[in-house]
């Protein structure tokens, strides 16, 4: 289940994402690592350092990209320069799948650059499947859409978030990019038991699982990508493997970034996370 | 019931407000819409926050993000005009030239023609201030412009007896009042490289740089290049800039000659430095195909 049309029939064990602080390490140690997965964004340029690095990251090790712009959400249309730019790059990279939110973020071409939470309506669902699939027709590559952390709810909303997330992947018939950090934050923000989100999602669609670290403070949660993995998340993760089985998976480290090791070190955890579940 | 244009614009607007100083959001806009009401028209409360509060939270991580983001792109100027002021100029200068691009690079790409409308927020450090704005957005377009194929020996026969040469595309050339480059290599040698750009939430930027001393007025001409994927900044002779600047205008080698004022310099020696400047910006890799 886990190699389907959604990832490109691939089996890429665990990744973590390529961060500039670590870009001289990758290089000169040559560490053995399943997968990177990039900003796509950081490298929809036309030459410099990054595409060069890239370039030598590309000869040693599998690439996946994973978007923070597209917007499927927004009212207003696809933005035509920055698909032809993603093109270049999926033609550069080679990624198997591209993944990028579910979410909103430009209003009349201005951007955020911020997830902003959908209002979870059949006119949304509708709206936002019909980019999805304008998006991969012109990139063709497999398209696959993550759930967001939300700090907000919609009055407007008459549906809850997996059924949201359902309604638009088949319509649009996407995978899905399942960050169980962003499960639980959303859960502990929005009063909603987590494991009732991960048994009713679509399985058959999940084709790349995130995992990350977040921020507590008093009256919500904060998906901050600058802590390790807490045991909840990666209680979801293990279920999430039972429901779903063996999936590339990703850890996102963002901010306070340590070392390349370290980072290492909490992804592989995924791997021990699965094995001690089978084994239990 | 509210469709889903209303609520994205609703939403759009009220998060784009600049926050108060104690960074929460206004209970207003500018236009005196109440944001409380925007908030609970369109989002639930829940058991321990407002519908204000709630919305609350993405005005803020809005403003921390592009502010962040600015504020890593210009460290000269904040150098030069002290945090407190620039956060003031950052904040009126991206509400009033919100990201059009899907990248955050772009920022900055108006802070230039914004502060010239704006002289205000550069009281006192007007020219040095936009010299550096001048710099930090052209070490930005180095960094990561195309670069097309060098043009080599080869290449010359079939340019003609009065080639044009054509510059790389990341090359920018920049006449300043004030030597600022050194300025921002002191400043630059300070600061560590992140990523441009992520998906997680962003922590507010507070910076402590101190105030660096300001440099005395002195012209200097800059070519801002990259080798190596590195940006430098190479000094360039009065003659040397204002022939790469025709060069890059589209006029031949002899029209170029013919727009630089040559006085005071015997013609012997200025062919001299002219041979001399070709083959650094040759060697280089200056002109491209």
């Amino acid at each position: 289940m886990p190699a389907n049309r959604f990832n490109g029939f691939t089996q890429y064990g665990v990744g973590i994402g390529l961060r500039i602080p670590h870009y001289n390490h990758i290089l000169e140690k040559k560490p053995v690592v399943d997968w990177f997965e990039i900003i796509s964004e950081n490298f929809m340029i036309d030459g410099g350092r990054p595409l060069h690095v890239l370039d030598q990251i590309l000869e040693q090790y599998r690439v996946v990209q994973h978007g923070v712009s597209m917007y499927f959400g927004s009212v207003e249309p696809l933005n035509r320069e920055h698909l032809k730019r993603l093109k270049a790059l999926v033609r550069r990279t080679k990624t198997p799948w591209l993944s990028d939110h579910l979410c909103w973020g430009s209003v009349d071409g201005t951007y955020s650059h911020d997830l902003l939470p959908m209002p979870y309506t059949f006119e949304a669902a509708e709206k936002t499947a019909q980019k999805i699939r304008e998006a991969r027709d012109f990139l063709e590559v497999p398209v696959v859409v993550e759930n967001v952390s939300s700090y907000a709810e919609f009055h407007v909303s008459d549906m809850t978030e997996w059924q949201f997330l359902t309604e638009v992947v088949e319509r649009a018939d996407c995978g899905i990019l399942l960050d169980v950090n962003n499960i639980y934050v959303s859960s502990r923000n929005h009063n909603f038991d987590p494991f009732e989100y991960l048994n009713s999602v679509p399985h058959e669609r999940v084709a790349q699982i995130h995992v990350a670290g977040h921020s507590k403070y008093e009256k919500y949660i904060l998906d901050t990508h600058d802590h390790p993995v807490i045991d909840p998340v990666w209680e979801l993760y293990a279920r999430a493997n039972e429901l779903i089985g063996p999936t590339a998976t990703l850890l996102e480290w963002d901010d306070r970034i340590p070392s390349f090791d370290e980072v290492h070190e909490e992804a592989l955890k995924a791997n021990r996370c699965v094995a001690e579940r089978v084994g239990a | 019931m509210m469709n889903l244009d209303r609520i994205q614009r609703q939403m759009f607007e009220a998060i784009r407000q600049p926050l108060t100083p104690k960074e929460g959001m206004r209970q207003r806009t500018r236009e005196g819409k109440s944001l409380r009401a925007v908030a609970e028209e369109i989002i639930k409360p829940n058991d321990r926050l407002t519908s204000f509060e709630r919305l609350e939270i993405y005005n803020r991580q809005y403003w921390f993000r592009i502010l962040s983001a600015l504020s890593e792109d210009f460290p000269g100027l904040r150098a030069i005009i002290g945090e407190r002021r620039f956060e003031k100029l950052a904040v009126a200068y991206l509400f009033d030239c919100p990201s059009q691009s899907f990248t955050l690079r772009n920022l900055g790409s108006r802070l230039e023609q914004w502060l010239c409308a704006h002289p205000g927020y550069l009281a006192g450090t007007a020219q040095i201030a936009l010299d550096m704005v001048r710099l930090e957005w052209a070490e930005i377009q180095a960094f990561d412009e195309a670069a097309k194929p060098r043009l080599t020996e080869a290449d010359l026969p079939a340019l003609g007896p009065d080639p044009k040469f054509a510059l790389q595309p990341y090359i920018r050339l920049l006449d300043l009042a004030y030597p600022v480059d050194d300025l921002l290599i002191r400043v630059r040698s300070e600061l560590e490289e992140t990523d441009i750009v992520s998906n997680a939430v962003t922590e507010r930027p507070h910076s402590h740089s101190r105030r660096k001393r300001l440099p005395k007025l002195e012209r200097v001409f800059l070519g801002v290049h990259r080798a190596d994927n590195t940006v430098y900044f190479k000094r360039l002779d009065k003659e040397a800039f204002s022939l790469l600047c025709a060069l890059r205008d589209g006029k031949t080698l002899s029209e170029a000659v013919d727009a630089v004022d040559w006085s005071g310099r015997p013609i012997e020696e200025a062919m001299a430095d002219v041979q001399k400047w070709f083959a650094y910006w040759s060697a280089a890799g200056w002109f491209c195909r």
